[in-house]
């Protein structure tokens, strides 16, 4: 069944009486009839759930992606985080390195909106103006480990935030680049700019509702395109910080013909953990079960965790992007295999480290960094501090990855002082890799019921923070 | 690879020319071996045997100053075929520091690097970098930029810190002066640079492992040059670099000076001239005699955008490539122009620093090339027509040749057409 019955089912109903000012055009409904009897070439995606633990946590397949349909993505599990198509500091070859890569590549208009006169000069789409070859493409809106200054949305536009600074969006405009960058997936055009707090019950209705008009416009423009023929649409939940609000945007967006959902605003940062776990989980029960949920701005490990607890399947993933740019090293354990012998290998490596670098930490306060920032230095560990000028042991002790393979922390040290460009590269192919080790081991856990014990294992010894201090200690 | 294919051609070529192999006194851990001269020019290929592999001259050398090559892992560099690469003395010895390298086992150990290393005596930086340096008999004094705390480089401390790195060629400690001054500071300087010269060969603790290059000097005077030829051709080291020259003189006065100390170098040892990396610099000076260049030219422009080509250079980030969808040479083999655009290069340096990588290794790629391509037709007689048709190719017609190299290039029979 297409995503497109649904829509029509629901509007035949009549019960998308919550918002009465979707009204669905005469003419939308010829263009279904077309499509109706020509499928599209897309639709053969689908999401094969193998476990649902505590009627939230899911473990699964997304299969039949891409527009020829050959990937499949496991869930929980995150996309390839790029910069127009490139993981940041990395070429094909140093990318390589890493094994099990994301079959999804994730990017985003703040960085191509400026290209599209190119792209529209290519024709041939952005996956092959990037020299991608064999990768599923999504494109979101905003780059998720880039700011984007509040201000500037209106009824009718959004604005994204590239090198030339700001470039505003209507959806004639945003269609007309998906059109150009011709993606697998997309996110909707969508109006996020909740996540502040403070920000007023009107704000928020007010960015439901442009948010569910923005996908009705994108959708009515998408099935008349025959460029995006087969392309999926990721509809977009808002809501802020108001239950009702977010429920209702799960409602409306999940009566549309979506292939999936973004949850939006909510944000590292912009709310704690327990709130974003709260909202998360209602806007979860909203949706329909076989749909994909991908979790926008999240990516610490412990959020994570929390986040498939509360039904998330898909993370962006910024977060060793971020890391690497601090100049540091992920080093968190997530070791839950029983084997004390194996257990014994690279996990008491990581704990030895870890307690080192409590003390070090209790020493050495580094002033530069927020609260937010001192949370994550948990899992990692900061290369550019002195100890390590002659510490000639790998980032991670049993790490497989090319850097810790090849090189020394001592090395990775000099490279950071020095400012030299290999830093970044070789930062950016251990924190990959350790990354989405780490979501193998979620999925690993989800499988054997060990979701407690990767919790602790994850979180280690420190206590203070809310979804630690929930489990038990051991 | 195109090295390997090269390799067997030189084995048959070596046979033929068994006769012209040398190898050297004991003391060195080299060995040189001819496997062709130019009938025309004084261009040659050898085989350069160093303790880590084989090198093939003439040879581009890429400058990894701190240790690294600038955004490329040693996997990628041993991946374009570089045999050897640089680093500086005075950097490494600044930071981490030669005891922190020592530990690692040398840079070898430290970079993870497993072919040959070329360190220079760090003269040149201090120079070149530090204001508050000294010169002195006993060295060179300066004020560290870290710490501010007052440091003397002598011979005998440049060669244990390169004796710490480990590098298999190391260069002795020059006094080092600008290439345009003139008057008894040069002849000062070249006196002291064989004084310094024989103070090196004694430091040098392991010359069984580690090749310590005599470097000549005497700025744009030729009597000078003949000089310190004369002085240092009689020490027994290994190879022979011929320096102060390519810091801003004439070219007419510089390619005169590499001319007169390849002819007063001896026939069996490398030389190797520093700091040049021109393309057309480097056909001409293999043309006159030299085996070892480097230069950190062609990596340098590369993170500036500047791509280079049998025609030039390319400037990525200008407007007109941003709707060029041909890679930057379509007959270049590199990675970077085997997969990606004109455009698309132009379009990631605005998003990610990946975009200098991809020139970077797209120049090394050309050097190395280049430098195969000038071997290759050394080995098969052509290189005279090499010459004619690499100038045809990188200017766009005969009255824009520098005159310099037509100059040098019919100092050594060749008339360009």
């Amino acid at each position: 069944m297409t995503p497109f019955c649904s829509f029509l089912s629901a509007a035949a109903a009549g019960d998308d009486d919550i918002f009465p000012r979707l009204v669905v055009p005469v003419s939308v409904i010829v263009v279904l009839a077309t499509h109706l009897a020509t499928p599209m070439a897309g639709n053969g995606m689908k999401l094969e759930l193998s476990r649902v633990i505590n009627g939230r946590s899911r473990l699964g397949v997304l299969k039949g992606i891409g527009r020829t349909g050959q990937h499949s993505l496991e869930v929980p599990g995150c996309l390839l985080y790029t910069h127009l198509g490139t993981v940041p500091h990395l070429t094909q070859d140093t990318l390589h390195t890493v094994s099990n890569l994301p079959s999804v590549t994730q990017v985003t208009l703040s960085n191509i909106a400026e290209h599209h006169e190119v792209l529209e000069h290519f024709k041939d789409g952005f996956r092959k103006f990037a020299g991608l070859h064999d990768t599923v493409l999504y494109c979101s809106l905003h780059d998720p480990a880039a700011p984007c200054p509040t201000g500037y949305t209106t009824n009718k536009t959004v604005s994204v935030w590239g090198s030339p600074g700001r470039i505003e969006l209507t959806v004639a405009k945003f269609m007309a680049l998906q059109k150009t960058v011709q993606p697998d997936w997309y996110q909707s055009m969508a109006d996020g700019e909740t996540w502040q707090n403070n920000t007023s019950r009107k704000r928020v209705q007010k960015s439901v509702n442009r948010t569910l008009a923005h996908l009705d416009e994108c959708l009515l423009v998408h099935q008349n395109s025959q460029e995006l023929e087969g392309v999926e649409v990721f509809g977009v939940v808002e809501g802020g910080d108001i239950l009702e609000e977010r429920v209702r945007s799960a409602r409306e967006t999940a009566k549309r013909p979506v292939a999936g959902f973004c949850l939006d605003g909510l944000q590292t940062g912009s709310m704690d953990q327990d709130l974003r776990n709260q909202l998360t989980a209602a806007v979860t029960k909203e949706l329909p079960e076989d749909k994909p949920r991908l979790l926008q701005g999240v990516g610490h490990p412990d959020e994570v965790l929390a986040c498939v607890e509360a039904g998330v399947d898909l993370f962006e993933g910024f977060f060793p992007f971020q890391v690497t740019e601090r100049g540091c090293a992920l080093c968190f354990n997530f070791d839950i295999s029983p084997d004390p012998e194996r257990a014994g290998r690279a996990p008491r490596a990581v704990l030895e480290l870890n307690k080192e670098d409590d003390a070090a930490r209790d020493t050495e306060p580094n002033g530069e960094l927020d609260l937010d920032q001192t949370q994550t230095m948990y899992f990692e560990i900061n290369l550019k501090d002195k100890r390590h000028q002659d510490d000639f042991r790998p980032l991670v002790e049993g790490c497989g990855c090319y850097c810790c393979m090849n090189h020394q922390r001592a090395y990775l040290h000099h490279l950071l002082v020095t400012n030299e460009l290999l830093a970044g590269v070789l930062l950016m192919i251990h924190n990959t890799a350790h990354y989405l080790s780490f979501f193998g081991a979620v999925r690993e856990a989800l499988a054997k019921d060990r979701l407690d014990l990767l919790k602790r294992r994850v979180l280690g010894k420190r206590g203070g923070m809310d979804t630690s201090a929930k489990e038990p200690r051991d | 690879m195109a090295a390997h294919v090269e390799r067997g051609t030189d084995s048959t070529t070596s046979i033929k020319n068994m006769s012209l192999k040398k190898s050297l006194s004991a003391a060195a851990s080299l060995t040189l071996q001819i496997v062709a001269e130019c009938p025309v020019t004084k261009a040659r290929a050898c085989n350069l045997m160093l303790p880590h592999c084989a090198v093939n001259t003439p040879v581009f050398m890429p400058v990894g100053t701190q240790g690294t090559m600038k955004g490329i892992t040693v996997d990628q560099l041993e991946g374009l075929g570089c045999q050897i690469c640089l680093g500086n003395t005075y950097h490494l010895g600044m930071r981490p520091g030669s005891d922190v390298i020592e530990k690692a086992n040398g840079l070898h150990g430290f970079m993870n690097w497993k072919r040959n290393i070329l360190t220079d005596s760090g003269g040149f930086q201090m120079v070149s970098l530090v204001e508050l340096s000294e010169v002195t008999e006993e060295g060179v004094k300066f004020k560290s930029p870290y710490d501010g705390k007052e440091i003397l480089l002598s011979p005998e401390k440049s060669i244990s810190i390169q004796n710490s790195l480990g590098s298999d060629i190391m260069m002795q400690l020059d006094d080092v002066v600008s290439s345009t001054m003139t008057g008894p500071r040069v002849e000062e300087a070249m006196h002291r640079s064989i004084r310094w010269l024989d103070r090196c060969i004694a430091a040098n603790k392991n010359p069984h492992k580690q090749n310590l290059f005599a470097i000549i000097q005497g700025g744009l005077n030729a009597d000078l040059r003949k000089a310190c030829l004369h002085e240092m051709t009689q020490r027994d080291v290994p190879g022979f670099a011929i320096g102060g020259l390519s810091g801003g003189e004439e070219k007419d006065d510089f390619w005169q000076m590499v001319t007169l100390s390849t002819d007063h170098l001896p026939r069996e040892k490398p030389r190797y001239l520093m700091g040049v990396g021109y393309a057309v610099d480097l056909v001409v000076c293999v043309a006159l005699g030299c085996d070892m260049f480097d230069c950190v030219f062609p990596t340098r422009t590369a993170r500036f955008g500047s791509a280079l080509v049998p025609w030039g250079s390319l400037q990525v980030k200008q407007k007109q490539y941003a709707k060029d969808f041909r890679p930057i040479d379509p007959d270049c083999q590199c990675p970077t122009c085997k997969r990606h655009s004109r455009a698309y290069l132009h379009a990631l340096f605005k998003s990610d620093t990946a975009a200098m990588h991809h020139i970077t290794i797209h120049n090394i790629a050309y050097q190395l090339n280049l430098m195969n391509s000038v071997r290759q037709s050394i080995v098969e007689g052509r290189f005279p027509e090499f010459i004619q048709t690499f100038m045809k190719r990188m200017f766009p017609s005969r009255d824009q040749y520098p005159s310099w190299a037509v100059d040098a290039l019919a100092s050594v029979n060749i008339t360009l057409e």
